[in-house]
């Protein structure tokens, strides 16, 4: 406390990026009233989305196969956290990292950069879609329920496990979309790149050990897919080993530090090449 | 004390040169050629706080480069800026809180919602408190005539209420340096004249510097007392925008109208004969000659009208562009 000046200075900062999200996400939502079949629209589509997944776990376990050593319940805390992380995506990510592109097209992305504030902060909750928030509740709800018949019977430090690495994968999704994102400033056209990632991601929806050994290693090293859905469920069901949650957090910061470092990098791109 | 300063400032692109066609295409994807293109060539100038400054030039003269590089968006490849006290380019807080940029061509008030939302964004960003924000909302409507516009989603907004929100917008941080990039591009000659009339207010209560560019002479005859003007990348012309139409025509038009028709040949000696149809005609003046050439033409010729005038800066100005030569 040799500086107070300047934690002050720190809190009123903060208070100021809390204020401006809660702006942000007000504005938003007052945007996002006027199209309440958008609400409609996503439920349906998140209910055909799970009912195809339940159907394919249902004719796999209904003939008395696994997944990779998982039961039933165990591969659908998988597609609970699969199904809340899409949520999280329809909400938060999808509509501020879509935009990125938006804004490198058509030049708007100069008023951003030229705010006394983070620009990656504003690109990354710039807005909010609150159509998302249904889908979240349902692969919360299927995790935990999934969990509870699988016989977890989860402590203290199994929820707060948990819910750290569900954290890490909301983080090490971001980060890996926002990276695809920033590629728009040198190719302007990236929409299909995060679209193969979409694609890449609902691999996800099941338990990683499902795939065969090759899939297995790019899900792991190069697409982290297996710190998205299979490490959180590990850690909900309570036999994730230690090892495997600091890997996990050390992923997501990593990743995290890398998408800022990428985004800077970009930034130094576009103010010396931009016309 | 000089608020903006460019020293020598300079930007070149690199862009693909590539042939059009598959082709071409394809020889630019195995073998890539770049060409430079200097946008911007050494420009130098300083600024005074307070000043309005219009900045004129053709497309592609570099006006809208030279505003991005003072406010930080792109890094100059030569020279240096400053502004404010800062080097624009590392955009600090403290720095983006003094500027303010507005771009014709581009919104930032969003698009499904009424601007009072985008001002509260703005409001929180720039880290006003809510008494503050509404003040100064209410104070910069005023001037600019804003009233319930400000409630109505901004896509049904006419060009000129959007142009006045933007400029609202803008301006919330009350900031010290203006760069306005065609502000009034598109407006009609109503909206172009109120926009015109707040920024002459704006200046004159805040104190505020503008830099602006303009397609419309108006635009800069009517409030920018200096006059940048930028040709192929260069400074052209730094004064008034009087010296600047001295300077691109050193001479002023005299048109008489005479009781007899006279053959051109007799004017040679007052000055050059730009037209000459029987009674009317047409000279080009030296404006030192001016007074002797007018008393010559009262004392021998018999005039039944006279009328001196500068020839239309536009039509310097563009007979400038036109020509790519510099006189």
């Amino acid at each position: 406390m040799a500086t107070p000046g300047r934690t002050a200075a720190a809190r009123t900062g903060l208070l100021r990026y809390w204020r401006t999200l809660k702006r942000f996400w007000g504005s938003a939502l007052a945007s996002q009233m006027e199209y309440q079949v958008n609400l409609l629209i996503e439920v349906v589509a998140m209910a055909g989305n799970l009912a195809g997944s339940l159907l394919l776990l249902w004719l796999i376990y209904g003939r008395g196969q696994q997944l990779g050593g998982w039961s039933l319940e165990e591969a659908l805390v998988v597609l609970g956290i699969y199904t809340l992380l899409d949520g999280v995506s329809s909400t938060l990510l999808r509509p501020n990292l879509g935009a990125i592109v938006t804004q490198v097209q058509q030049g708007t992305l100069d008023f951003v950069l030229l705010k006394p504030i983070d620009s990656q902060f504003w690109l990354s909750t710039r807005t909010l879609s609150p159509w998302g928030l249904p889908e979240i509740v349902t692969g919360l709800a299927l995790a935990i329920g999934a969990a509870l018949r699988a016989g977890a019977r989860p402590g203290v430090a199994t929820i707060l496990g948990g819910a750290l690495m569900l954290l890490s994968s909301v983080v090490i999704l971001y980060s890996l979309w926002f990276v695809l994102a920033t590629t728009s400033i040198w190719f302007v056209k990236t929409w299909n790149v995060t679209e193969v990632l979409r694609a890449a991601l609902s691999a996800g929806r099941y338990p990683i050990s499902a795939f065969p050994a090759g899939l297995r290693t790019l899900f792991t090293v190069v697409l982290p897919v297996a710190f998205l859905t299979t490490v959180p469920a590990e850690a909900i069901l309570g036999r994730a080993s230690s090892h495997w949650l600091l890997l996990s957090v050390a992923v997501a910061v990593a990743a995290l530090l890398f998408s800022r470092w990428f985004w800077r990098l970009a930034l130094r791109d576009y103010t010396s090449a931009s016309s | 004390m000089a608020i903006i300063r460019a020293e020598a400032l300079s930007k070149t692109y690199r862009v693909a040169d590539k042939q059009p066609g598959l082709a071409g295409t394809l020889r630019h994807f195995v073998q890539r050629r770049h060409r430079d293109v200097a946008a911007v060539k050494g420009v130098s100038f300083t600024i005074e706080a307070g000043e309005m400054v219009g900045f004129l030039g053709p497309n592609g003269a570099g006006k809208t480069t030279t505003l991005k590089m003072l406010s930080g968006l792109i890094h100059p490849s030569g020279g240096s800026a400053e502004v404010a006290g800062y080097l624009p380019q590392r955009r600090q807080a403290d720095f983006l809180r003094q500027i303010t940029l507005v771009m014709g061509q581009k919104q930032q008030l969003i698009w499904d919602l009424p601007p009072l939302d985008s001002l509260r964004v703005n409001a929180a960003v720039y880290g006003l408190d809510d008494a503050t924000a509404r003040r100064r909302i209410a104070e910069l409507a005023d001037m600019l005539e804003l009233g319930e516009e400000l409630t109505r989603p901004v896509r049904k907004l006419s060009l000129g209420q959007r142009m006045k929100a933007e400029l609202l917008a803008a301006l919330l941080h009350q900031p010290a340096v203006l760069f306005l990039d065609e502000p009034t591009l598109g407006l009609d000659i109503n909206a172009q004249a109120r926009v015109r009339a707040f920024l002459a207010d704006y200046n004159r209560r805040h104190g505020a510097t503008v830099l602006l560019t303009s397609h419309y002479l108006a635009d800069i005859t009517a409030l920018c007392p200096r006059v940048l003007l930028i040709h192929e990348g260069g400074l052209f012309h730094d004064g008034s925008l009087r010296e600047l139409s001295s300077r691109l025509a050193p001479c002023r038009l005299v048109r008489l109208e005479l009781e007899e028709p006279r053959p051109a040949a007799d004017f040679v000696s007052y000055g050059e004969v730009e037209a000459c149809d029987g009674r009317d005609v047409r000279l080009l003046v030296e404006r030192e000659r001016l007074t002797e050439v007018v008393a010559r033409l009262l004392a021998t010729l018999e005039v039944r009208d006279l009328e001196v005038s500068d020839p239309p800066i536009e039509e310097l100005i563009g007979r400038l562009f036109r020509q790519g030569a510099v006189a």
